[in-house]
């Protein structure tokens, strides 16, 4: 497959560049701050891929999809609460309760027409919100510290920013190739065609449900890793993290880098929180300002960065 | 009928007050191509949407080649050998042309549970699509995004699709709908191509081409069958020329 | 025995407030065929707007009135300028450009009223309470909030069943086509359709307000009640709306109620405190998953279009 230099394959290149040098950047400025606003940048990176797959791709608009974030985060701080401090087992253990979350999401609403599925995939975060926050031993409405990163023996150590900072490029890297391969394969194909005329694939004799399922529950997955690589990120959990709104903000980041490629919400990620960062420096009620400015995006440049650059599918 | 590959047994729909099929039996043997005609509102579509599965029957069952599918849900029949193409266009509109084939394809060749290889790459799949497409004269758009063609373009991809479900029997529902003459002309010769080795259901407005294609001809009129027969006996009966050919004839001045 | 009750009329009180929500939300989807997550905003705003001119009229019922205009007001506006553009598109861009106007708007009243949030007190005439049944005493404001939802229903329903404008609208619902080209304004009619969804909506927050707080992202969690009222009931049903709001209500304060006290007798006191009102949220989650999977249109499901 050749690569040629387009304008897009180039602020790809560009944005993974940017990314692998910060660390390099912040050692010899001094800056670590910018170390963590990356990682941190990384992190939702990663989630909005996840989300991606299965709205810009799959066509199913989940406003739920903090939850996962949520779930992966609380499976790391619970086991890490009752001492079991491995993350051989806490990462494993909050991928499958993702999973699990995310098989029992599907089964109730993937069956569901558009605008029911979008309201479902709401509802059902809510309720791990509100579990959240009735859960008094784990901090419960004011979440609870982690004071111990996930252990990893003598192999890696999370505690080291630098260390964790590149762990975390290595898995968004990971995961995006990962993404690439599923969505160009016979699998991806049946998702891409169920988004573009799901009437159309069963006519041809595809049982959509159970691919958009499997498809939801690897997004689900995907997105609990990512909750488990935030709460070792900020050493704290909270309900705040699931809640409905912050769906919101994963799905700002995917429409905003570009819907149409596996790249694009990790643009939007890089673009939402930089411009969020700057912003807060000049006043401090950015959302004035981004709020209308999605409302834009969303009526004239609905193909976000990407769309912009390619004048592509959405475009 | 002992060999017929359809059999409809008095299928019925209403939707609220509206009788869309009132208790339609046909049986289509093996090899035929029937054609379905009839006005507007008579019921046709939706009697292709039962048979496809895409609407229940209230009443009645249908039988493909000896077996009940009345309950079957649509991609069951398609794995079945049961295809069917549209009446108004539904393709993936932003694939290729041959993507769009090679889906059709993929369906019927075993599961889809593969994550990792380029679909794209797939001879299994590119090279049975590209017949299917040089069967109704679409290879040099293999390449086309679908959103990019002409009309006509679009109704000879919804046979190219269906024929890549290798499908023993084909639904065609207005596969000439708002085509000009070339382009009518074309599409009857590829579906009398067709005819020699598929067993076809035909609905279809253009009287030229139903009676060019034809084995059999049943009428319908607000959603009862009245009459059924050769393409001879159709033209000569008063009742089919009063209700319905009369009405063509009128139009075409 | 009197706690039961007592509990009861609050979930009918809080079920009253989720029609109000929803009903707009129905609405204006029904109509208009458009979702809208900014609606908590509009909530929000009506409870800001009968603060703010209570405390400068010094009148409570002032607050109210001018509020509700103000709300209506801001909701026809809302409508002309960001909502327009929206109608016609996939339901995804509805839920994203609302979004962004929900963000907006919380950050829009943070600058001009503050981070802090407000309070809007009740006349000292309200704060007392009612003999419902013999014996039985009941907050008088909450009795009013019961009462007021229901005139408002009542209105609803004479307004879309009896009058010109409700037939307009039922038009409006089932062929819009059809009432544009029998020359109904249909630009005008969605304007007035999306102001009156914005009042009701403004509506419940600014009765809600005295009970518990005036802040900055209060509509966000009482939102997804009303989705969740709205699948329960159907989507597009007013009807349904309503039966599934009092359900809901009942349901979400009976359990808060009882729950921690149920959970108490087979887990520790402080693991059923906390359980509790997270059960209890889960029951209602439990019901619309019920729903969806034995009746998935709704208990009252509007005509199909």
């Amino acid at each position: 497959m050749s690569v040629r230099l387009t304008p897009r394959n180039a602020l790809v290149a560009g944005v993974i560049a940017i990314l692998a040098l910060v660390p390099i950047y912040a050692a010899v400025s001094g800056n670590t701050f910018m170390i963590s606003l990356f990682t941190r940048i990384i992190i939702l990176a990663i989630a909005a891929v996840s989300l991606n797959l299965i709205m810009g791709f799959g066509g199913m608009v989940s406003f739920g999809h903090a939850a996962y974030l949520g779930i992966g985060g609380y499976a790391v701080g619970i086991l890490a609460k009752e001492g079991v401090n491995s993350g051989l087992l806490q990462w494993p253990l909050a991928v499958a309760a993702s999973a699990l979350f995310a098989v029992t999401v599907g089964v109730l609403s993937l069956r569901t027409r558009g605008v029911y599925f979008i309201m479902i995939t709401l509802a059902f975060a809510q309720m791990v919100y509100y579990v959240a926050i009735g859960l008094d031993r784990y901090g419960g409405d004011d979440g609870m510290t982690i004071y111990k990163r996930s252990q990893f023996g003598t192999v890696i150590d999370l505690s080291n920013k630098t260390v964790f900072y590149y762990l975390c490029l290595a898995l968004l890297l990971a995961s995006i190739y990962l993404v690439w391969r599923l969505v160009h394969s016979r699998f991806g194909m049946v998702i891409q065609g169920a988004r573009s005329n799901e009437r159309r694939m069963r006519a041809i004799g595809f049982p959509t449900y159970r691919y958009k399922l499997v498809c939801f529950v690897f997004a689900g997955m995907l997105c609990g890793l990512a909750g488990a690589l935030l709460a070792n990120h900020t050493d704290f959990i909270s309900p705040a993290l699931m809640h409905w709104t912050r769906s919101g903000d994963l799905i700002v980041m995917a429409v905003l880098g570009g819907m149409g490629t596996v790249f694009g919400p990790v643009i939007g990620a890089v673009a939402l929180l930089v411009l969020e960062e700057v912003l807060s420096g000049i006043t401090q009620y950015s959302q004035i300002i981004l709020g209308p400015l999605f409302l834009l995006v969303v009526l004239f440049a609905r193909g976000g960065i990407d769309g912009l650059l390619v004048g592509g599918r959405y475009g | 009928m002992a060999d017929a590959l359809l059999e409809i047994e008095s299928v019925s729909k209403r939707f609220g007050g509206v009788i869309a099929c009132d208790a339609i039996s046909l049986a289509i043997p093996k090899g035929e191509l029937h054609a379905i005609i009839g006005p507007n509102g008579a019921g046709k579509t939706t009697l292709i949407g039962q048979l496809a599965g895409e609407i229940a029957a209230d009443a009645g069952r249908i039988r493909f080649e000896g077996r009940d599918v009345t309950a079957l849900p649509t991609d069951r029949r398609s794995q079945l050998g049961l295809a069917r193409s549209f009446q108004i266009t539904s393709l993936f509109l932003d694939f290729t042309v041959l993507d769009n084939v090679a889906l059709a394809v993929q369906a019927h060749a075993g599961h889809s549970f593969r994550f990792w290889r380029d679909a794209r790459s797939e001879s299994e799949l590119r090279t049975p699509a590209r017949a299917a497409l040089a069967r109704v004269g679409l290879a040099g758009r293999a390449d086309v995004v679908v959103s990019n063609l002409s009309h006509g373009e679009h109704r000879q991809l919804e046979i190219a699709m269906a024929l890549a479900t290798t499908p023993r029997m084909l639904l065609l529902d207005e596969p000439m709908a708002g085509m000009g003459p070339d382009e009518s002309a074309r599409m009857v010769k590829t579906l009398r191509e067709l005819k020699r080795e598929l067993t076809i259901l035909l609905i279809e407005h253009d009287m030229e081409a139903v009676f060019a294609l034809a084995d059999r001809i049943t009428v319908l009129v607000y959603g009862r069958i009245i009459a059924s027969g050769t393409p001879e006996a159709i033209r000569a009966n008063a009742e089919v020329r009063q209700a319905y050919l009369g009405e063509q004839e009128q139009r075409h001045g | 025995m009197l706690y039961l009750l007592e509990q009861c009329l609050n979930g009918v009180q809080l079920g009253m407030l989720l029609f109000l929500l929803a009903a707009g939300l129905t609405l204006i989807f029904g109509i208009m065929d458009l979702v809208n997550l900014a609606h908590g905003s509009l909530y929000m705003l009506g409870a800001y707007f009968a603060a703010t001119f209570a405390a400068l009229t010094d009148s409570f019922l002032a607050g109210i009135g001018l509020g509700l205009l103000a709300t209506l007001v801001a909701g026809m506006v809302l409508e002309v300028i960001a909502i327009r553009p929206l109608y016609g598109r996939d339901y995804l861009d509805h839920v994203l450009g609302t979004f962004g106007l929900l963000l907006f708007f919380n950050e829009l009243v943070r600058l001009i009223w503050g981070p802090a949030g407000l309070t809007l007190s009740l006349p000292p005439e309200m704060l007392t309470a009612v003999q419902v049944l013999p014996g039985v005493y009941y907050p008088l404001y909450r009795l009013v909030i019961i009462l007021a939802t229901l005139a408002v229903a009542l209105l609803l329903y004479a307004l879309v069943m009896r009058t010109r404008i409700g037939m307009l609208i039922r038009a409006g619902a089932s062929n819009r086509e059809m009432a544009g080209a029998l020359g109904v304004n249909i630009k005008l009619l969605y304007t007035l359709v999306f102001g009156l969804g914005a009042a009701l909506a403004g509506f419940a927050g600014m009765m809600q307000a005295p009970l518990s707080f005036v802040q900055i992202g209060m509509g966000e969690n009482i939102l997804i009640l009303a989705f969740v009222v709205i699948i329960i009931g159907g989507i597009g049903s007013i009807r349904g709306a309503f039966v599934a709001a009092i359900m809901v209500g009942i349901i979400d304060t009976i359990g808060r109620a009882f729950l921690p006290d149920l959970m108490r007798h087979f887990v520790s006191y402080s693991a059923g405190s906390s359980a509790g009102p997270a059960l209890s949220s889960m029951l209602i989650y439990t019901l619309m998953a019920a729903v969806l999977v034995f009746r998935p249109e709704g208990l009252f499901p509007a005509a199909q279009r």
